[in-house]
């Protein structure tokens, strides 16, 4: 029999493995529940990038990034650092360009202000005629479900079991068996609600599409600003020009955004009207072969700032990372480290609390 | 001139390749405009064949579709049949997706609506690897009959090897024959005392057929016999004995083909997909016959073809009339899986290093780690590439009896110019 735990985690995805990993270095016994890199991580693109909607978001963002930086990551997490490059369609948006350059570089970050032509010239498939674009040179790509596997390998998980209901020291299982631990964090991403309903967390829905073996079509990951529009609006469906160039040649083609479809069904209009928005941008490829489509749920919250801490009462909460999960994975579990450990945390984490948003 | 790679030859693997071009591709998609079919059916095999006749007998208007250049089916050909007059069919033309509407297929096409819905969608070829399975020179036994069929690998003259398992085994080799190869061995896996027992068991129909196939392949044939390595130029069995040839044409066993089955939702069993008595599937309106219901041969697609065909068009009466016959393919189908049953020597054939995924180059030794598919594919990304699972999901069913790793079901079904999804 195996002792105790002292923090069962329900979730093994990628937020769930970089808990496990920070709190097993604490040297605390965790265990983990659920299916490894499954849920969002294995759907989402693995975009590892600083974001900055608002202080806090960025705080995190830049935060995790440094921690992804520190890693030593073996060959099979395909971590590349491409950059992103921020396309500026219009005049408008080269205005957003230039205060986000202005906000990065007073925050430490490497950007660029490209106009047209340099446009053109970072990324020969574009179409031509955009206002130009930002480059931020830190941001990178990684194989997520790799990474998730990687950063969990030496912490023991639970196969097949399925949590139905946590308390803050005991998980019980759908067998009608549980565990007693030291303490119950869940990281579940939208599965978070069923255990804890209270948690504001609503279901935002993405599709994406790969395609063959195109090596050098893309150099950066390539996002348009107008994107800020779709993934921090909050209009029932929306999609945005996000493109990511993968290890292996091919290319990641999204996104969309579609708020309380928990199902995994492809929406062929919306599917449509994200390809032909990719197109718009990037004509070529309509041309290129696309050999598979899937959706992937993300775990939003009214703020866009994930839940990070213990509830009051009760078990502790790292979820509703919506598409950031990836990349503020590290953060979040360095900010549940040391809150556990009783430390001060490296920034400030009163923004992500869950006490926050729940009554 | 580069060697053809051959392996599938049936738009199986996309790996198939002669002077670097892949030439398994189903063909270049056209969109057309949208159109709608009282009786749509998919593939134009014996099945679907059938199926058509037996519709349009019984006045339903009928639209066939289908992957292939012309009809009459990828491995048993349907002999002397062909679809009767009035039937409209789209002939190289694949289904790619669901449409956005009910009752709707995206296919090369375009959108086609559907009353009622036939899948005789048949099978595809097992591979199972082992050591040199991945070099040119080896294909699949019925897979290189299709591409000496279409005329992209040559035969004539050419040394030969049919190895695996199966009634289709003698049949290539026959036809190989009658096209100029010389086959130097057929490796048959299973047993003589099983093959004699199937023969015995065969209908009476069937006899005459067999015995010619069996002369035919005279002295070359030997059972018990597989490949246990290829070698640019030879195979290696596990009798010791090495053969020299041009050729390994491979031929394990068959699969049902259920991705559009899984696409639309309708349940499947033991692989296949599950059908009432009047061959309809669990979805209302989308009937299934042939391969793809269970690995039953030509007389099997024939009568379920014609069932289904009835019952789509409402004539449930004469439709009913045919279940005994049905029953008498049924029988031969449980004779066809004990005769064939594939044996655990088999299984064991890789190396740690033998890739098992082609498209994306996983080897055993990567997947002996994983847990299940699921797995696999998240962390070896078996599975994940061009020809989606459909070689190697099988072959790791086989190998580790990983369910769900023969049903790869994500839209869209072939590789298709992201324009055509949007």
């Amino acid at each position: 029999m195996s002792p105790r735990p002292d923090v069962v985690i329900v979730g093994a995805g990628m937020v769930g493995a970089a808990c496990a990993a920070a709190l097993a270095r604490e040297g605390l016994h965790v265990e983990t529940i659920g299916e490894p890199a499954g849920g969002a991580t294995a759907a989402g693109m693995g975009h590892i990038v600083a974001m900055d909607d608002s202080e806090a978001q960025f705080a995190l963002t830049s935060y995790s990034s440094r921690l992804w930086d520190a890693l030593d990551l073996p060959p099979q997490v395909e971590r590349e650092r491409r950059g992103t490059l921020w396309v500026a369609a219009d005049e408008q948006e080269m205005a957003a360009a230039r205060a986000k350059h202005s906000f990065y570089t007073a925050h430490g970050v490497q950007a660029e202000v490209l106009d047209e032509r340099a446009l053109a010239g970072a990324e020969p498939e574009l179409r031509a005629g955009f206002a130009g674009g930002l480059r931020v040179e830190s941001d990178s790509v990684v194989y997520a479900p790799a990474a998730a596997a990687w950063l969990a390998r030496d912490v023991p998980h639970r196969a097949g079991a399925t949590a139905v209901s946590v308390a803050p020291r005991r998980v019980t299982f759908s067998d009608g068996s549980s565990i007693s631990c030291g303490a119950v964090l869940v990281a579940a991403g939208v599965a978070s609600t069923a255990l804890l309903p209270q948690l504001p967390i609503r279901v935002r829905k993405g599709h994406l599409a790969i395609t063959d073996r195109y090596p050098g079509f893309l150099r950066h990951q390539l996002v348009e600003l107008g994107y800020l529009k779709s993934a921090h609006g909050h209009a029932a469906e929306s999609v945005a020009f996000n493109v990511q160039p993968r290890a292996t040649g091919q290319i990641l083609i999204g996104s969309s955004r579609q708020y309380e479809r928990a199902d995994a069904r492809i929406d062929s209009p919306l599917l449509a009207a994200m390809l032909r928005r990719a197109f718009h941008y990037m004509p070529r490829l309509a041309q290129l072969s696309v050999i598979r489509t899937w959706t992937g749920l993300r775990a939003a919250t009214p703020d866009s700032l994930p839940l990070i801490g213990q509830l009051q009462p009760g078990p502790w909460v790292a979820a509703g990372h919506e598409g950031l999960g990836i990349t503020t994975s590290l953060g979040t579990a360095a900010i549940v480290a040391d809150q556990m450990m009783g430390r001060a945390t490296a920034i400030p984490a009163a923004p992500y609390s869950p006490g926050r948003a729940v009554a | 001139m580069s060697a053809p790679q051959p392996l599938c030859g049936m738009g199986t693997c996309f790996g198939c390749r002669v002077d670097g071009v892949r030439t398994c591709v189903p063909a270049v998609p056209r969109p057309g405009p949208r159109r709608h079919a009282p009786v749509l059916i998919i593939g134009a095999g014996p099945a679907g064949i059938a199926a058509a006749e037996a519709a349009a007998s019984a006045g339903a208007q009928v639209t066939v579709i289908d992957n292939n250049a012309a009809p009459g089916g990828q491995i048993w050909c349907a002999e002397g049949r062909t679809l009767p007059s009035g039937v409209q069919l789209l002939a190289a033309t694949t289904v790619i997706a669901a449409a956005d509407a009910e009752r709707a297929l995206l296919t090369a096409a375009g959108i086609i609506s559907y009353g009622r819905l036939i899948l005789c969608t048949g099978a595809r070829e097992l591979f199972l690897p082992f050591p040199g399975w991945t070099l040119p020179g080896v294909a699949g036994a019925g897979g290189l009959q299709a591409l000496a069929k279409s005329g992209l690998v040559r035969v004539d003259g050419r040394r030969v090897v049919v190895a695996g398992t199966g009634p289709l085994l003698l049949a290539v080799a026959a036809w190989l024959r009658r096209h100029g190869a010389q086959v130097v061995r057929i490796a048959e896996r299973t047993s003589w005392r099983k093959l004699a027992a199937f023969a015995a068991a065969m209908p009476q129909s069937k006899w005459g057929d067999a015995l010619a196939l069996g002369l035919g392949a005279g002295p070359r044939l030997r059972a018990s016999t597989w490949p246990v390595r290829y070698t640019p130029g030879a195979v290696e069995l596990n009798s010791g004995e090495r053969v020299a040839c041009d050729y390994l044409a491979c031929g394990f066993g068959l699969i049902p083909c259920t991705e559009v089955a899984a696409l639309l939702g309708c349940r499947l069993a033991d692989g296949a997909v599950a059908v009432n008595e009047w061959q309809e599937t669990s979805q209302p309106a989308i009937y299934a016959a042939g391969e793809a219901t269970g690995i039953g041969g030509v007389d099997q697609a024939l009568i379920e073809g014609e069932i289904a065909g009835l019952a789509a068009a409402d004539a449930h009466e004469q439709a009913a009339a045919l279940f005994t016959s049905r029953a008498e393919a049924h029988r031969f189908r449980r004779v066809l899986a004990a005769a064939f049953a594939l044996r655990p020597e088999l299984t064991q054939l890789a190396d740690a290093d033998t890739i098992v995924c082609r498209c994306e180059s996983v080897s055993l030794a990567q997947l002996l780690s994983q847990p299940n598919w699921r797995a696999a594919k998240l962390q070896s990304r078996c599975g994940m590439g061009v020809c989606q699972g459909r070689i190697c999901g099988p072959a790791t069913a086989t190998l580790f009896g990983w369910p769900g790793a023969a049903e790869p079901v994500r839209p869209p079904l072939f590789p298709v110019p992201a324009e055509l999804l949007a």
